[in-house]
């Protein structure tokens, strides 16, 4: 009798100290997150959707009954601080998954020591950083592919409004160039003759000469890939030199635009715009509503983007996608996981999202959507549709480019 | 393209242009150049310029040139202090002050920059004024009136400085600090008290220098960077210490980077401005103005 006790006093002990160990041991994320520098806006709004995840999940008993704790170093939107965070989260400590930082710039030197070591990556809104690494454990989280998933939305609006000729001007930065290298290509094979093509440093103060430079060449559209502060300068530019009566299309790859607080600042020079997006009011899908309320709230707390259309969807939606991943494989394996992500389709806020070979969405879906009537000094606004006019794809669509360019502005 | 009216515009560009970027090192040509205090921490000093202008601007719906120079005041003050401490934890102490300094300022520099982000955030603050986002125009011409804003406070501030580091007692004694502190100490005159007035002038400056940054472009904590090179390269070009010289500088500089930009492509730029810099150090090492 004494022996049976001890034997399941024994039991209990183990178990206890199994359950006490799972519980005390979570499941560690680790990730960098531009909190400041220029990406820093948008890496503040897109943490604070992913620590919603995080308060999810845990609030549903976590992943493998083991809760998810978040480790994030701030890597100041500096490309060569990224590796080294990259190995410490590895090396000191010790995560079971990784996800990549806000934007391609942070994200592309940590590509080879991924792959080097055979780990899962989830991106975060990465453009090709995985078009020349080629890892089979790579899956990105934002809604495009190539630069034709980008870019020919707004080449087919473009011609549709009798577009011939264009002008270029881009950043000299990894994402700017990755984006207009293709660009550049799609508008040879679309037939259009390029009047205008510069790079611009990313320490240029003033555009008044580039914006001047574009007028002089009377081209029909005109496709700028910058970045959040450019594109701030780059509109107000346009709004004080002019960019010609001529121009049909203005817009295509400005990051920034989508930020609440630039939104709100530029108000109405923001008008007849063409950009792209990833979500806008009007879209559709399955939790996200809900998601935004939520969100809405948390961010005037966190004081971080106030509508948080852009980036903080797909950053939660990153979370769930590997929540089902690890629930459906019940491990943390990372070959398994990374097959899972190939094989299934995931049901996320954003949509259903299934992953092409090369770990980007197999059917992208930029949104093209056109800046109208839009009043200065008014944030709500923008939670209306028909602010940001969806042109494409087609099968959101929900109105018409206003055309030419100066006539959507007045 | 190249037309001569293209031309033209890229000349008036580059002299506004060149205003801003006189108007932005000023500061750095009192600490820099007269004082020879390697003051890195010039730029970060000139943005929370831009944030407190911003502060004052939206707060109480001044004009952010007005907010700028309400400023002044209490960044004098502020640079009286900073010069003070600079003073008595390193440039009294040693030989390597100069190094050990360089430190000091950019480790104000970077707590200033963390402040801004604590206080303010990482989103991007810009102003409103009557003649932001407009332009003046003549024929086919436009002119930002924000530039020429700066233009104007670039000329005043020149002119102005200028003035009073030739015709004041204390503005002759910053010059002489400059040229030969012992001499000044024989003549029963306090170095230290005439260098801690000067920084603090360098640094009232700067509040006007951040309005200036604030009304030309939206400003982020961390833009402090992108000025760093930029203010010194203005500085070194001019000579250090010449107030007219910052101002020819700037004028090179911008225009160098305007015709550039508008006529050649704008990647090349800041190589044919820093280039600039590395010809005429080349054939004037102590800049274009120094002595």
């Amino acid at each position: 009798m004494r022996k049976a006790l001890s034997f399941v006093a024994g039991l209990l002990l183990a178990g206890f100290a199994a359950l006490a160990s799972a519980q005390g041991n979570p499941i560690k994320i680790g990730m960098s997150m531009p909190q400041t520098g220029s990406l820093g806006a948008g890496g503040q709004a897109a943490l604070l959707a992913i620590r919603m995840w995080v308060e999810d999940v845990n609030a549903k008993g976590g992943l493998l009954n083991r809760k998810v704790e978040l480790v994030v170093y701030d890597d100041q939107t500096n490309p060569a601080n990224t590796p080294g965070i990259y190995t410490k989260l590895l090396d000191v400590d010790k995560v079971d998954l990784l996800f990549a930082p806000y934007g391609t710039v942070p994200t592309a030197p940590i590509m080879p020591l991924v792959k080097q070591r055979g780990l899962l990556l989830m991106g975060n809104f990465s453009f090709q950083v995985n078009h020349t690494v080629k890892h089979d454990m790579w899956f990105n989280n934002a809604p495009w592919t190539d630069a034709s998933s980008w870019f020919d939305g707004w080449i087919t609006i473009g011609k549709r409004v009798g577009g011939k000729t264009i002008a270029f001007l881009a950043a000299d930065q990894e994402f700017a160039q990755n984006l207009a290298n293709g660009a550049r290509e799609l508008a040879k094979k679309a037939g259009l003759q390029t009047v205008f093509d510069q790079n611009y440093p990313p320490t240029t103060t003033d555009f008044s000469s580039l914006v001047r430079a574009i007028r002089q060449t009377n081209a029909d559209l005109v496709f700028i890939a910058s970045y959040p502060n450019d594109s701030v300068a780059i509109i107000r530019s346009v709004n004080e030199i002019g960019i010609g009566s001529n121009v049909k299309l203005f817009g295509g790859g400005m990051v920034g635009l989508q930020f609440t607080p630039n939104m709100v600042n530029l108000g109405s020079l923001l008008n007849g715009v063409v950009n792209y997006n990833s979500y806008v009011p009007g879209l559709k899908y399955p939790g996200i509503d809900e998601f935004l309320k939520r969100y809405a709230q948390k961010a005037a707390e966190a004081k971080v983007d106030p509508l948080g259309f852009y980036l903080p969807p797909f950053n939660y939606a990153m979370g769930q996608m590997v929540e089902q991943a690890v629930n459906g494989t019940k491990s943390l394996d990372q070959k398994k996981l990374a097959e899972y992500l190939h094989t299934h389709e995931m049901q996320t806020i954003v949509g259903p999202i299934r992953y092409g070979p090369d770990g980007e969405w197999a059917n992208p879906r930029v949104i093209q959507a056109q800046f109208q009537d839009v009043a200065d000094k008014n944030m709500d606004q923008f939670r209306q549709p028909g602010k940001q006019v969806i042109l494409w794809p087609e099968q959101y669509k929900n109105g018409n480019a206003i055309v030419p360019f100066d006539k959507a502005r007045k | 393209m190249f037309s001569l009216d293209l031309l033209f515009e890229a000349l008036i560009f580059g002299v506004l242009l060149g205003c801003f970027y006189a108007a932005v090192s000023i500061g750095l040509s009192v600490s820099f150049g007269l004082l020879d205090v390697p003051h890195v921490a010039h730029p970060a000093i000139m943005v929370l310029g831009s944030y407190c202008t911003w502060l004052l601007a939206t707060r109480s719906s001044l004009d952010p040139l007005l907010a700028g120079v309400l400023l002044m005041p209490a960044f004098f003050l502020v640079g009286v202090l900073v010069y003070r401490f600079y003073y008595e934890t390193f440039e009294r102490r040693g030989s390597d002050a100069a190094v050990r300094g360089l430190a000091f300022f950019f480790g104000l520099a970077f707590i200033i920059e963390v402040g801004l982000i604590l206080f303010f955030g990482v989103d991007q603050r810009s102003v409103e004024a009557s003649y932001i986002g407009k332009s003046f125009r003549f024929g086919d011409y436009r002119i930002p009136m924000r530039m020429l804003v700066a233009f104007a406070v670039a000329l005043l501030l020149t002119f102005f400085l200028s003035l009073y580091l030739s015709r004041t007692f204390v503005g002759r004694a910053i010059k002489a600090v400059a040229q030969d502190e012992p001499a000044l100490r024989l003549m029963g005159a306090n170095p230290v008290r005439i260098k801690q007035w000067a920084f603090g002038i360098a640094t009232g400056v700067s509040a006007l220098a951040g309005a200036m940054l604030v009304i030309v472009s939206p400003v982020e904590p961390a833009m402090d960077r992108v000025y760093i090179g930029r203010t010194f390269c203005v500085v070194v070009l001019a000579g250090l210490g010449s107030m007219t010289g910052t101002l020819a500088a700037g004028l090179i500089l911008g225009i160098a980077e305007s015709v550039v930009m508008m006529l050649f492509g704008a990647s090349w730029a800041p190589a044919v401005a820093f280039g600039l810099l590395l010809v005429v150090l080349g054939l004037r090492p102590q800049g274009l103005f120094g002595r």
